[in-house]
């Protein structure tokens, strides 16, 4: 797929944005199976919203950095000038351009598999995933392509994306912030004391897509700490909710849409399948955190599985 | 030599059988955090406090004021760092019996920087009441949750998951605030924790097949730090000291020791091994260990340096005493 430019926005084209929803499925499959492990479910619930966000609403430059990654450059200290962020996968920044503020960053795989289909990354980008000395790390960094922040101890992205979007308001800048989110970052209390600023300030350049695949590490978000209703809390806190199928891209855009200024920070929670479009994961549930196939038969299975996609693609 | 597969998991269901006042708190790492077998075999005892890390302490706090003994399960970067003001006023301030046990220590996980805890041990060492205990293999892992539940106070315990080696004899429990001795020498002295004991044991057996003096103790108590076997063993090292830590040179094993030299007045040269004032970053612990200098080969070299010049170590010498625990770290791990 060639680059994409700046994006024209207000049309998504719902059918490339589902191919290359299902592209990402399939590369992620493909490296759980050749990694014996992975973050796979989470491939699942989220590729069309990431595709979406990418494809349909973000305005963003062409990449600025190599299709192969640059190797790990060192801790940011005052003695390293050499460390760098990923955001540069991204595009530039510049004043009328949006960023791009990835917070549940063991998705890492899924936007490494992204970026690939969307010609940000090169083809073999994943040789270098886990590797020793790369920044195609299993957890994302900040270095780590297509990443801006270090955001591993969950929910504290969006507060920095808080940080980022005020700056650029104090500039006028016209550019927007999005941030992608996952629902176990709801549990955490910064996450609500970050919304509580966002309104206080009437933050308004500020958009939060959240992959409500109603999972989490230990199973289901219900057997382990609630946060539902999601949406009632969060208009509650002062931000204009919608909630979505998150498999479909139009309906994903549409809150995006719509050009006036706005006063309240946007949320979309996107409601998602962990095991969407794999049928075969539903066996697994609800161990679906991070999945590794034990028997050379579950291997088999799944090996096939891609193959019939594969096919089905073509 | 011997690996045990999770002995934590199971030591944990055996060991709180007898303890009904025993409770876990889990924070949505369960299974990787090997509560997985306490939850099943006692709910009514296991409470999952999703992904919550600072509420949860102030949980820990109020069942432990009303006579609970609560254990909380998570990645250690999680105790120290997000919930620290908590632990700090709600725990440590009341000397509350909350236990603290932390997994992925130091460069053990390829999660990178934010789930790897450098600074724990110093984080939780400034703390008033806290007590501090690290596992360094399989007997310890599976002895210190005796060793915990006898302190009348918090307790952090830097824990070891997954396959973990058995370096000490089964039968020669974890003691509070001892040091075991792994031998004796008097040119120079390792002191050693956790992970890095292993690797110090490669190293201190080499460079003694090359006529070095060199005693070996293994630390386990961080918190308090007044064992007499340490100062006895840093007293009589004639050429100097060496710390070897999974931690942070700042605030770790090293401080400690840096501290009671001084104070003691013991005018020998303290090398500190371990992350030299830099953060870490994702990639496997034998990698990690090497970039950062704590392998086995790391103590060759600080030995060298502080007894005799090039001793001609390679790390070929170093593999031919190579204690067969240390497998290929499965990188595909649950964080
Ligand atoms: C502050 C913090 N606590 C705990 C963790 C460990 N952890 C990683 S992912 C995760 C929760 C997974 O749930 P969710 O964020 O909804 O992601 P998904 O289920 O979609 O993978 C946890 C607890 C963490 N990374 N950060």
């Amino acid at each position: 797929m060639e680059e994409v430019g700046i994006q024209a926005h207000a049309q998504p084209q719902a059918a490339q944005i589902r191919s290359v929803a299902d592209a990402v499925r399939r590369r992620v499959l493909e490296h759980t199976l050749n990694n014996n492990g992975g973050y796979l479910s989470q491939a699942c619930s989220s590729a069309e919203i990431l595709a979406t966000l990418y494809l349909g609403i973000m305005r963003l430059g062409s990449s600025q950095e190599p299709l192969v990654p640059r190797p790990f450059a060192g801790v940011p200290s005052s003695d390293n000038p050499h460390a760098f962020t990923g955001a540069g996968y991204n595009g530039p920044k510049a004043p009328e351009l949006d960023r791009f503020i990835f917070s549940p960053v063991h998705y890492a795989l899924v936007l490494y598999s992204l970026l690939i289909e969307l010609g940000r990354l090169g083809p073999d980008a994943l040789d270098a995933f886990n590797q020793d000395g790369s920044t195609v790390e299993l957890i994302g960094a900040e270095h780590s392509p297509g990443h801006e922040v270090t955001a591993g101890s969950l929910a504290q992205a969006i507060s920095q994306a808080g940080g980022i979007a005020l700056a650029r308001r104090l500039r006028g800048e016209t550019g927007r912030v999005w941030v992608f989110m996952s629902d176990g970052e709801f549990q955490e209390g910064q996450t609500w004391e970050a919304f509580a600023a966002l309104a206080y300030h009437r933050i308004g350049n500020i958009g939060i897509y959240v992959d409500a695949n109603a999972q989490q590490c230990d199973g289901p978000m219900d057997a382990v700490m609630g946060i539902e209703p999601l949406a009632e809390r969060l208009r509650a806190f002062g931000a204009e909710v919608h909630e979505v199928d998150g498999h479909d891209p139009e309906a994903l855009a549409a809150p995006a849409l719509g050009s006036g200024e706005r006063d309240r920070p946007l949320v979309v929670i996107a409601r998602t399948d962990p095991c969407r479009g794999l049928e075969q994961l539903r066996e697994r549930a609800p161990k679906l955190h991070y999945v590794r196939f034990k028997s050379d038969e579950e291997f088999a299975t799944y090996r096939t599985l891609l193959e019939t996609l594969r096919q089905e693609a073509c | 030599m011997e690996s045990v597969q999770r002995p934590h998991r199971e030591n944990l269901i055996h060991w709180a059988a007898s303890r009904p006042e025993v409770l876990v708190l889990s924070a949505d790492l369960t299974s990787s955090c090997e509560a997985d077998g306490f939850r099943d075999a006692y709910p009514e005892r296991f409470f999952s406090m999703g992904m919550a890390e600072q509420n949860m302490m102030g949980f820990a706090a109020g069942l432990a004021r009303e006579g609970f003994f609560p254990y909380i399960h998570t990645f250690a970067v999680f105790i120290c760092r997000r919930p620290f003001d908590q632990v700090a006023m709600s725990i440590a301030y009341p000397n509350l019996p909350v236990r603290l046990i932390g997994f992925l220590p130091g460069i053990t996980t390829a999660g990178g920087v934010t789930h790897q805890a450098i600074d724990d041990i110093a984080l939780m060492r400034i703390l008033p009441n806290m007590r501090i205990l690290e596992c360094g293999d399989a007997t310890d892992v599976e002895s210190v949750l005796d060793v915990a539940q006898a302190i009348d106070g918090p307790v952090y315990v830097r824990m070891l998951r997954g396959e973990v080696p058995r370096l000490f004899d089964e039968t020669k429990p974890l003691v509070f605030n001892r040091a075991r001795v792994l031998s004796q020498g008097s040119d120079a002295v390792v002191l050693s924790t956790g992970i890095c004991t292993e690797e110090a044991m490669r190293a201190t057996t080499a460079v003694r097949e090359r006529g070095l003096d060199v005693g070996h103790l293994h630390v386990s108590t961080l918190k308090p730090f007044d064992d007499p076997s340490v100062l006895e063993a840093i007293a009589n090292a004639r050429r100097g000291v060496i710390t070897m830590e999974n931690h942070s040179v700042i605030g770790g094993l090293g401080s400690a020791v840096a501290e009671l030299m001084a104070e003691q007045g013991i005018g020998t040269r303290l090398v500190r091994l371990g992350l030299q004032d830099s953060y870490a970053h994702g990639a496997s612990r034998q990698y990690l260990m090497r970039e950062y200098g704590l392998d086995a080969m790391a103590l060759v070299r600080a030995l060298e340096s502080l007894l005799t010049g090039p001793l001609g170590l390679t790390e070929q010498d170093l593999a031919g005493v190579r204690l067969e625990t240390m497998r290929q770290v499965d990188k595909t791990e649950d964080l």
